[in-house]
C-alpha cells in the first residue's frame, strides 16, 4: 500500500494578493522537495496560472468566495490542488492558443501553460460546489529518498 | 515589485526599458497604458527592452500581444528586445516568436525599424 502523503493545505481569499502568496508557499514547497531551479519555476507558475483562473475566473474576485491550495507531497509525486467556488468550464471549449488563427488572441494560454509545464493536470467540477484543478510534478529519482 | 517602465527616444524609436512583473493586475495594466498613451502622442515605433522583466504570466503574455496589435493597427511596429531565457522560452512554446520580431542588440534593433520605414 501506498504510504500516505505529506499534506500542505491553506484556504486564501479571492484576491491578486492570494496568487503572490500562493507563490511563496509553493517556492518553499519546491525547494523542500529539492526540484531544480527550472522545475520549481514551471510550477511555480502552473500554480499562479491556476490560481488566477481560481481567483478572477472561478470566483470572479467576489471577496467572501474562497480558493483552497492543497499540496499533497507522495515519495515519487507532487500533487497539487487548487480549488475554487466557481460554476467551472470545459477545458475542451478552450481555443487552442497554437492555432494560427488563435496566435493573436489575448487570453486562453494559461490551461496551455498548465498542461505543458506539469506532468498531469485534471480538472474536476461540481455542479454548485466548485471546480478543482489538480496539477502532478514527477520528482526526479535522484532526489527520492 | 510590480513593474517599472522608463522611455527613451532613439532616433525614430521609442525604447521602453522594462522591469519587474509583467503579471495580471497592475503590471498588466500599466504597460497597457503605458503603451495607449505613447501611441496618443504619435509614437509608433516601440522597442520594448525586457532584459529585467523577471516573471511574465498569460495575461503579461496577452498584454504583449494587445500592445502588438494596437501598434500594428496604427501602422507602427512593436518588437521585443533582450529576452531573458525563461521569457523566450515562453514566447517559443506559445509560438509567440512567430509573430514579435526580437533582438539581443539594440543597435541591430534601432536600425531594423529604420529598414522598415524605408521599405529596405
Amino acid at each position: 500500500m501506498a504510504a500516505d502523503p505529506s499534506v500542505v493545505e491553506v484556504r486564501l481569499e479571492s484576491t491578486l494578493k492570494s496568487v503572490e502568496v500562493a507563490e511563496d508557499i509553493v517556492q518553499r514547497v519546491c525547494a523542500s522537495v529539492g526540484f531544480d531551479e527550472e522545475d520549481q519555476h514551471k510550477i511555480s507558475m502552473a500554480v499562479h496560472e491556476s490560481m488566477i483562473n481560481a481567483v478572477a475566473h472561478g470566483n470572479k474576485h467576489d471577496a467572501s468566495k474562497h480558493v483552497w491550495l492543497r499540496f499533497d507531497l507522495f515519495a515519487d509525486r507532487l500533487e497539487v490542488h487548487v480549488r475554487d467556488q466557481g460554476s467551472g468550464f470545459e477545458p475542451e471549449e478552450i481555443p487552442d492558443p497554437l492555432a494560427a488563427e488563435n496566435l493573436l488572441r489575448v487570453s486562453g494560454r494559461g490551461i496551455f501553460l498548465i498542461r505543458t509545464f506539469m506532468d498531469e493536470m485534471r480538472i474536476h467540477c461540481v455542479p454548485g460546489s466548485g471546480t478543482e484543478v489538480i496539477m502532478v510534478k514527477r520528482i526526479p529519482q535522484s532526489n527520492t529518498h | 515589485m510590480s513593474l517599472k517602465a522608463t522611455t527613451r527616444q532613439v532616433d525614430s524609436v521609442t525604447v521602453i526599458d522594462l522591469s519587474g512583473r509583467i503579471t495580471l493586475g497592475e503590471g498588466c495594466s500599466q504597460l497597457r497604458e503605458l503603451i495607449r498613451s505613447l501611441l496618443a502622442k504619435g509614437h509608433k515605433n516601440l522597442l520594448l527592452n525586457v532584459a529585467d522583466v523577471t516573471y511574465i504570466d498569460s495575461s503579461g503574455i496577452g498584454e504583449l500581444v494587445s500592445g502588438f496589435t494596437a501598434v500594428s493597427n496604427q501602422g507602427g511596429q512593436l518588437k521585443l528586445l533582450n529576452l531573458t531565457k525563461k521569457v523566450h522560452d515562453l514566447l517559443q512554446i506559445t509560438k509567440l516568436l512567430t509573430v514579435f520580431d526580437v533582438h539581443d542588440d539594440e543597435a541591430k534593433a534601432i536600425a531594423s525599424f529604420q529598414k522598415s520605414s524605408t521599405g529596405a
